[in-house]
C-alpha cells in the first residue's frame, strides 16, 4: 500500500485523499494514516511543485556544479556536504561516483550572482579542491514531466 | 451498367459505432469517453526499436507467418503468462491486428450454413466476419444478472446440429466482463461433448484486474479445438502499429497462413521488430499501465455508485457498462441526448448487439482529470433527467 501511495503522490502531490482511497480500493482514513506516518518517518520529505519558470517573468538561472573535495578525517564526505547544503541558494547536493565528488545544483537570479556565489562561498571552502560550473540553458523535462506545451489527445473520438 | 456490388456485402449492416461517430464529429467542442484504445503512448523502448529497424533499412517482407524472432517471443510469452504451449514454427501467425485474425480464422473454419455462436454484447466485427465467411451467425444474448458471462445453460440452448464455432471474447469489449478459470471450466465439457471449435479473442488478456487471465485453450482437450487471438494493441498501447497474432493447432494454422499469404502477405515489418522489444522488455511498463487502469476503474465505479447509476463490477479491458434503464430511454436516446445537452460522447450499448439495449459503454482509457470532466457532465445530465421525471 505504501509504495502505491508514494507512486501516486510522486506523480501528483495535490491528489485528493478521497480519490486516492477510491482508486486504491481502501478507506480515506487508511490513506491519511499512512501518509501521516510516512511524513513522520521522513519517507515523505515534502511536497514541491514543478514550475516552468521560463514561462513567467521571473528571472532564474540554474547551474550544476561539479565539486572535488578532500574528505575530512573521521567525518568523510558528510561534514563537507553539510557545509555546502546549508546555503539556501543550493537546491540539491549529491555525492557522486566517478571523476568528481559532489554534484551541487544551485539557483540564482543571474549568471553573475551564481558565479559570485561559487567564487566567494563555495570555492574558498577549505576542503574544496576545485569546482566546475555548468549553466542550464533550457529545461526539457524535469521530475518526470515534459515541460513545454501539454500533449493533445489526437485519438478519434469514438472507436469500437 | 450492372450492379457493381455484392449483395452479401451490401446487406451487412454498417457498424452502429460508425453512425454515432458521424454524429459526434458534427458536434463542435464535444469531449468523449468513447474510445476503444489506450491513452498511453507506446512505451518509448518499443517505439525506439521501430525507429532502429527503419534506420537499419529493415523494410523487406517477413515470412508469411511473421518474423521468426517474434514468433519465438510470442511462444515464450504466452507460455509464461497463460500456460499456453504453441510451437513458434507451426502454430503461431503474426497478423494485422487481432481483427485480421478473427476474419481469417472464421473463413478458414466454416462452410456455408455452419452456425457460429456469438455471445453479445461483443466487439462489432464477429457477426460481419461470420457473414462474409458464409456462415450463419447465431446470437446468444448475455445477461447483466450473469455479469455478461456465458453460462453453460445459455450455451447448451443455442447449440444445434449445425453449430460449429463458439466465439469467446473475454475480457470483453464492451462490458469489461471476464471469465475465471472456474467459470470457463463449466463450458469446457459442453464444447468437447458437442464437438465445437472455439475462437477465443483474448486481445484484452493483460488488462485483467484483481485476477489473472485464464485462456480456454489451457484446459485439457481444448488446444486442439481452439484458435487463440491476441495482439499488441491493448497490452502495449500499440493500436496504430496494427499487430496481432493467432495461435492454433498446425492443421488449422497452415490453412490460416495460406489465406493470410494471399490476402495480406505479411504484417508490417517495422511493427514486428518493435513488437519483439515489447515482449522482451515491457513487463514493468505493462504493470504500470494495468495499475493505472485499475485505479481509474475503481474511480469510475465509485462515481457511478455515488450518482446512483447501476453498474456491475467489470474486472477486465478498459470499459464499464452501466445500466441506464432507470432513465426510461433507449441507449441511443441516452447517448444522443447526453451528446446534445452536455457534449459528451459515450457509446450506446446497442452498437454491440441488441442485448446491449439499456446500457452504455464508457471507456476509462483517459486520465483521471479527463474522467472527472466527463463524470461532471454525466452528473449534470442525469440531474436534469431526474428533474424532468
Amino acid at each position: 500500500m505504501r509504495e502505491k501511495i508514494l507512486n501516486m503522490l510522486e506523480k501528483n502531490s495535490r491528489i485528493d485523499l478521497k480519490d486516492m482511497a477510491v482508486m486504491l480500493g481502501t478507506s480515506e482514513a487508511e490513506v491519511a494514516n499512512e501518509i501521516a506516518d510516512m511524513e513522520k518517518e521522513h519517507i515523505i520529505c515534502g511536497y514541491n511543485t514543478i514550475i516552468d519558470w521560463d514561462k513567467t517573468s521571473e528571472e532564474k538561472v540554474t547551474a550544476l556544479i561539479e565539486v572535488k573535495v578532500t574528505p575530512q578525517r573521521g567525518l568523510g564526505f558528510d561534514s563537507i556536504a553539510e557545509r555546502i547544503y546549508q546555503y539556501s541558494e543550493i537546491t540539491s547536493v549529491y555525492l557522486m561516483s566517478g571523476g568528481f565528488d559532489f554534484t551541487v545544483i544551485i539557483e540564482g537570479k543571474t549568471m553573475k550572482s551564481v558565479a559570485q556565489f561559487v567564487a566567494d562561498k563555495l570555492a574558498p571552502l577549505d576542503s574544496v579542491l576545485s569546482t566546475s560550473t555548468h549553466f542550464v540553458l533550457k529545461k526539457y523535462k524535469d521530475y518526470g514531466k515534459v515541460l513545454g506545451e501539454p500533449q493533445k489527445d489526437e485519438r478519434i473520438l469514438v472507436t469500437p | 451498367m450492372r450492379n457493381a456490388l455484392s449483395k452479401k456485402i451490401v446487406d451487412i449492416e454498417p457498424s452502429g459505432i460508425r453512425k454515432f461517430f458521424d454524429i459526434v464529429n458534427e458536434m463542435p467542442g464535444a469531449i468523449s469517453l468513447g474510445v476503444g484504445e489506450p491513452d498511453f503512448d507506446t512505451p518509448y523502448i518499443v517505439r525506439e526499436a521501430g525507429i532502429y529497424s527503419l534506420e537499419k533499412g529493415r523494410t523487406f517482407y517477413t515470412s508469411n507467418a511473421g518474423l521468426k524472432d517474434l514468433r519465438v517471443e510470442i511462444s515464450r510469452y504466452i507460455e509464461k503468462k497463460y500456460q499456453l504451449e504453441y510451437d513458434a514454427d507451426n502454430e503461431i501467425m503474426v497478423t494485422v491486428g487481432g481483427s485480421e485474425a478473427i476474419d481469417v480464422a472464421l473463413r478458414c473454419m466454416v462452410d456455408p450454413g455452419d452456425e457460429v455462436l456469438i455471445p453479445q454484447p461483443c466487439y462489432v466485427s464477429y457477426v460481419p466476419c461470420a457473414v462474409m465467411a458464409d456462415a450463419k451467425p447465431v446470437i446468444i444474448e448475455l445477461k447483466e444478472e450473469n455479469e455478461f458471462k456465458l453460462t453453460k445453460e445459455e450455451l447448451l440452448e443455442s447449440i444445434t446440429d449445425k453449430t460449429k464455432i463458439l466465439i469467446l471474447a473475454y475480457p470483453n469489449n464492451p462490458t469489461g466482463a471476464i471469465m475465471t478459470r472456474e467459470e470457463l471450466a463449466e463450458l469446457v465439457p459442453v464444447i468437447i461433448e458437442k464437438d465445437l471449435f472455439v475462437i477465443s479473442d483474448e486481445i484484452y488478456a493483460e488488462l485483467t484486474y484483481d485476477n489473472t487471465h485464464c485462456s480456454i485453450a489451457s484446459f485439457p482437450g481444448m488446444k486442439e479445438r481452439t484458435v487463440v487471438i491476441n495482439g499488441f494493441s491493448k497490452a502495449f498501447a500499440m493500436t496504430g502499429w496494427r499487430l496481432g497474432y493467432a495461435c492454433a493447432p498446425k492443421q488449422i494454422m497452415s490453412q490460416m497462413i495460406k489465406l493470410h499469404q494471399f490476402a495480406i502477405m505479411c504484417a508490417p515489418t517495422n511493427s514486428q521488430f518493435a513488437a519483439v522489444e515489447a515482449l522482451r522488455s515491457c513487463d514493468e511498463e505493462v504493470r504500470k499501465m494495468v495499475e493505472a487502469y485499475n485505479q481509474r476503474r475503481r474511480f469510475l465505479l465509485n462515481a457511478f455508485k455515488e450518482m446512483g447509476i447501476d453498474c456491475f463490477e467489470p474486472y477486465g479491458a478498459f470499459y464499464v457498462f452501466p445500466s441506464i434503464k432507470k432513465f426510461k430511454m433507449t441507449s441511443d436516446e441516452f447517448a444522443n441526448r447526453l451528446l446534445a445537452e452536455q457534449k459528451l460522447a459515450v457509446v450506446p450499448g446497442t452498437a454491440f448487439g441488441a442485448s446491449g439495449e439499456g446500457f452504455v459503454r464508457i471507456s476509462y482509457a483517459y486520465s483521471i482529470e479527463n474522467l472527472k470532466v466527463g463524470l461532471e457532465r454525466i452528473e449534470k445530465f442525469i440531474g436534469s433527467l431526474r428533474n424532468e421525471g
